[in-house]
């Protein structure tokens, strides 16, 4: 029988009240023992607070090839940043 | 290296390449990082896969010398540290797997493959731990030349492969640090110890140069991985910075490189010295080491004696979601 273990990502929060951030990966039977395994391999100088873990497999992630469709609507609004707008120096701080 | 001569196919000229290869080596030339559900030509995938399969694997067999120590180490302190570092290379084998199975790899499959002698691992771990000292030979010397090269493949093309290295420098040095330490107590101590480190450096000095592999200037196969970023150094670079750093390490100690023919070279700005021998080195390759028997026992050991319970603990988790799913 096949008997290789899920695989599952790894997201840990730091100290500093920050996002969960992506680390990496590991195979466990369960929700729990990977929560156990992401201790022990992700966490052992102190690296976090808080650990989620999510199988593999129910990650849907964009495509690299629809990265133009997706983003570049954005490359055409400049106008969503703040950089866009001309204040005059005389209004002072903005 | 940990990943030694690593075969690499592909090795086109630019005007062999189709449109997608060409484009792929533009990405790569503009310092873009390739990610695993990116195109990539089939010729990089499979090497990748043997390089940082390979590179795994000397992370798991690198904890069997130094585990021999464990129950035997001098002091509760030494044992907690060397257990700690243990453990990271343990960790450093799971990131490294981790990135390989990006490729389409599973963990399963790169395991069997070492076991059935598919794929390889680093000579140097085919050396014993005969003595404590040689655990400071290993942290100093043998995780010192794996610094020199994991350090630049950080910036390596494979993204995966790139933050796995990130990750592991990180823990690297501490490895390295634990070592010399173990040196410097040993260094300092009686004449006796003083000898036992002498002699630890003596074994580990030519293996350690050997990790680097031989020459590899005139290499078609290093030629495609540095065209492909996932080798930086040639093999003669890396081994040459690796005996300028620790020369003046071992003077610190009071010991001496076991190499008579060692001298500074003002010209170069870098110490000339013996090469290993490499027909010791292509013999351990081919299984014929000190240990390479052991070390393949050990890890058929716990692979066949651990099935039970990879399959158990999977039964017990698949119980329980079916009672979960039934409420």
């Amino acid at each position: 029988m096949s008997s290789e273990w899920p695989l599952w990502e790894v997201f840990i929060r730091g100290q500093h009240g920050l996002n969960h951030r992506h680390v990496g990966s590991l195979h466990a039977p369960s929700a729990e023992m990977a929560i156990q395994n992401a201790r022990d391999v992700y966490t052992r100088r102190n690296e976090g607070v808080s650990i989620w873990v999510v199988r593999s497999n129910d990650i849907t992630a964009s495509a690299p090839s629809d990265k133009g469709p997706l983003f570049e609507p954005s490359n055409a609004k400049v106008y969503r940043h703040p950089t866009f707008f001309d204040i005059p120096d005389d209004v002072g701080h903005m | 290296m940990y990943a030694q001569m690593v075969t690499s196919e592909g090795g086109k000229a630019r005007d062999e390449m189709t449109p997608e290869e060409c484009a792929f080596q533009d990405r790569i030339d503009r310092g873009e990082r390739i990610e695993p559900k990116d195109w990539m030509p089939e010729g990089y995938r499979k090497t990748l896969i043997r390089q940082i399969g390979q590179h795994a694997h000397s992370e798991v067999v690198g904890q069997l010398p130094e585990g021999n120590w464990i129950t035997r180490a001098p002091t509760l302190e030494r044992k907690q540290i060397l257990l700690a570092k243990v453990q990271d290379e343990a960790g450093h084998g799971l990131y490294l797997y981790s990135a390989a199975e990006t490729l389409g790899v599973s963990r399963d499959e790169l395991t069997e493959m070492l076991l059935a002698g598919k794929m390889k691992y680093s000579s140097i771990f085919n050396y014993p731990t005969l003595t404590w000292a040689d655990i400071g030979a290993v942290g100093w010397l043998v995780d010192g030349a794996a610094i020199m090269n994991q350090v630049p493949l950080q910036r390596t093309s494979y993204g995966p492969y790139a933050r796995a290295m990130v990750r592991i420098c990180k823990e690297e040095s501490f490895h390295q640090r634990q070592g010399y330490s173990i040196m410097m107590t040993m260094a300092r101590g009686t004449a006796d110890q003083k000898a036992m480190a002498q002699d630890a450096l003596n074994r580990f000095w030519y293996p350690s140069l050997m990790m680097f592999g031989p020459s590899d200037k005139d290499s078609v196969h290093s030629a495609q991985s540095m065209a492909w970023k996932i080798k930086i150094n040639t093999n003669d670079e890396l081994r040459q910075k690796f005996v300028d750093q620790t020369v003046p390490q071992a003077r610190f100690l009071g010991l001496e490189i076991p190499d008579p023919d060692l001298v500074w070279n003002e010209e170069k700005g870098g110490y000339d010295f013996s090469q290993p021998d490499w027909s010791e080195f292509y013999e351990v390759l081919k299984g014929n080491g000190p240990c390479n028997a052991e070390r393949m026992e050990a890890r058929i050991e716990a692979w066949e004696d651990g099935a039970w319970v990879r399959e158990g603990l999977m039964a017990h988790a698949e119980k329980r979601a079916a009672a979960h799913a039934a409420e």
